[in-house]
């Protein structure tokens, strides 16, 4: 099979990854400037290639959803931009990320600084087992930010940002572990918000969530939208299609991941230009 | 209609079971029962604060207490930022032939005979290093002990950390270090705290290397550099070498369990303190 990814993603710029309103409210993901430029990546873990020859630009302000069947590289790539793969022992990165013009894999790069920038938010929601302000406190006094004032002003912004404010103003101080799931989900958002990132990578944030906390974690991220460039993973094609400004779909072939076709969200779901995506999105395959 | 059937082997299984249990718990409290019953005369404060006479028949204990916990701190010094590093080493910096080849040998020190760390701390210390016999000696013989145990304990605390947490923190930018600091090692306190109170329990109980690298002096030391005769020791004197000892071994091994319980319930305290405070701030 033919894949011609590079030709889809430049002949996106032709419609319009926006809607009307976001339009009138002058939204950054109305103009296509390119945050992320991911040129014939790939990864390989223990000289085994996951994700092979992927190229994409992810625009600055917008959500993009990685969607595809498991196993064809979306959370390899995920990893990648955030250089989140050093951790895994045998991992190979090839190709070219560059984010804001600044090529991720420089040795120079100071690694802590990229991962401040973007941050990045798991599967399962992963609390430290600290306090709920500790959570939120403790990374900020790693990054430098020491004032008392201007730390309780930062853990109060970003769980008002999550919407969790209401819900935990009055037991900060006791363990973020006995917190609801979507609650501790949330608060691993506001953690990563604290840090003012530019970059949200989110991998499958509410498959592990209950329907119900999974609306309120999906609403949140509807939200981020304009301020953060969202890359996120999902399963749930419906909630791509709810959120997502582009998506990109992965496919396997021969055990290797690659991307098929990357477009408009919208464009990609309703006429898609390949046969795979055609099938994935209407369910007959995957 | 829906009668139960007897399971014969159910009945069995929970007699057994309890039949076990009893059989344990029952030991140990005859243990403890016969020493308070043979050691609650001896158990006042001159006791504690004389000094042993006519050795060690009548008197107190005072010197061979202060030897003891003088061994105890230096051996635990020595064990715990070696110990703490190695097991840190172990689990979050190498995996590999290096590694396997640490732990397979920390097993086998693990099992070594006390006797045997005896003469090698009494060769190394003693001699070879010019200490002599003093607590110097003593302590540190008794860490090359407690290192392997503690080292396993901690590195499996360690281990059983949930990597989520590790890549959690690597993707808020925080460091190597912040991340141990902050959060691998508080979450692994438990077993931390574990590893450090079956350390202090086999310290205490410790006789043989301690007859090789303390000595057995039961002067009041002035410096480390002085032999002191550690309790067990003292109680091993009394009653294999002093005829007539027999109360005050039984006084000083009444001692030694409380001293143990003690020592343990403020290691706990500590650690839980230093390290469960990130955990949940009062």
């Amino acid at each position: 099979m033919k894949i011609n990814s590079n030709t889809t993603s430049q002949s996106e710029t032709s419609t319009v990854p926006y809607t009307l309103g976001d339009m009138e409210q002058g939204a950054a993901c109305c103009i296509p400037v390119p945050h992320i430029e991911v040129e014939n990546l790939s990864v390989a873990y223990q000289g085994k290639i996951v994700l092979e020859d992927v190229s994409l630009n992810i625009n600055k302000g917008c959500i993009t959803a990685l969607i595809g069947p498991s196993g064809c590289g979306k959370t390899s790539l995920l990893s990648s931009l955030n250089r989140l793969t050093d951790l895994i022992p045998g991992s190979q990165m090839q190709g070219k990320v560059h984010i804001d013009g600044v090529d991720v894999r420089d040795p120079q790069l100071d690694v802590m600084t990229l991962r401040r920038k973007v941050g990045m938010i798991f599967q399962k929601p992963n609390p430290f087992p600290l306090s709920i302000r500790r959570n939120i406190e403790m990374p900020l006094r790693e990054h430098g930010v020491k004032q008392r004032g201007e730390l309780e002003a930062r853990v109060t912004t970003a769980l008002q940002d999550v919407g969790l404010w209401d819900e935990v103003r009055d037991r900060l101080d006791t363990p973020a572990l006995s917190l609801s799931g979507g609650q501790q989900q949330r608060l691993c958002i506001a953690r990563a918000l604290a840090l003012e990132p530019a970059i949200l990578l989110m991998d499958e944030p509410c498959s592990a969530l209950d329907p119900i906390a999974s609306v309120v974690v999906e609403e949140l991220i509807h939200s981020l939208r304009n301020r953060y460039t969202v890359v996120i993973v999902t399963h749930n094609l419906a909630q791509a299609r709810r959120v997502a400004n582009y998506a990109a779909f992965f496919w396997m072939t021969g055990r290797v991941g690659k991307l098929i076709e990357f477009g408009r969200c919208q464009s990609l779901f309703d006429s898609p230009s390949h046969d795979l995506t055609a099938a994935y999105v209407t369910g007959v395959s995957g | 209609m829906f009668k139960q059937p007897a399971r014969y082997s159910d009945v069995m299984l929970t007699l057994l079971v309890w039949l076990a249990t009893l059989l344990v718990v029952g030991l140990f409290a005859w243990l403890v029962g016969d020493l308070i019953l043979h050691g609650y005369s001896k158990l006042n404060l001159a006791f504690l604060l004389d000094v042993p006479q006519n050795a060690g028949r009548e008197g107190g204990i005072a010197p061979i207490l202060v030897s003891t916990l003088l061994i105890l701190a230096v051996a635990l010094l020595a064990t715990l930022p070696l110990g703490l590093a190695t097991a840190v080493y172990l689990s979050e910096y190498t995996n590999g032939a290096l590694a396997n080849g640490i732990r397979m040998s920390l097993n086998i020190l693990a099992g070594v005979p006390s006797i045997v760390f005896g003469l090698f701390g009494n060769a190394l210390f003693c001699i070879w290093l010019g200490m002599g016999f003093s607590i110097w000696s003593g302590g540190l013989t008794l860490a090359c002990m407690m290192l392997p145990l503690f080292i396993s304990t901690t590195e499996s605390g360690l281990s059983a950390v949930t990597n989520e947490w590790r890549h959690g923190a690597a993707a808020l930018g925080l460091s190597h270090t912040a991340a141990l600091w902050q959060v691998l090692l508080p979450a692994a306190s438990p077993a931390i705290t574990a590893g450090l109170m079956l350390s202090i329990g086999r310290a205490l109980a410790e006789t043989a290397a301690l007859i090789f690298t303390s000595g057995y002096v039961d002067r009041m030391p002035t410096s480390l550099s002085d032999s002191g005769r550690a309790l067990s020791v003292h109680i091993y004197d009394l009653s294999m070498n002093v005829t007539g000892g027999d109360a005050s071994a039984y006084g000083s091994a009444l001692v030694l369990i409380i001293t143990l319980m003690v020592i343990s319930g403020i290691a706990v305290g500590l650690t839980n303190r230093f390290l469960s405070q990130r955990i949940t701030p009062s």
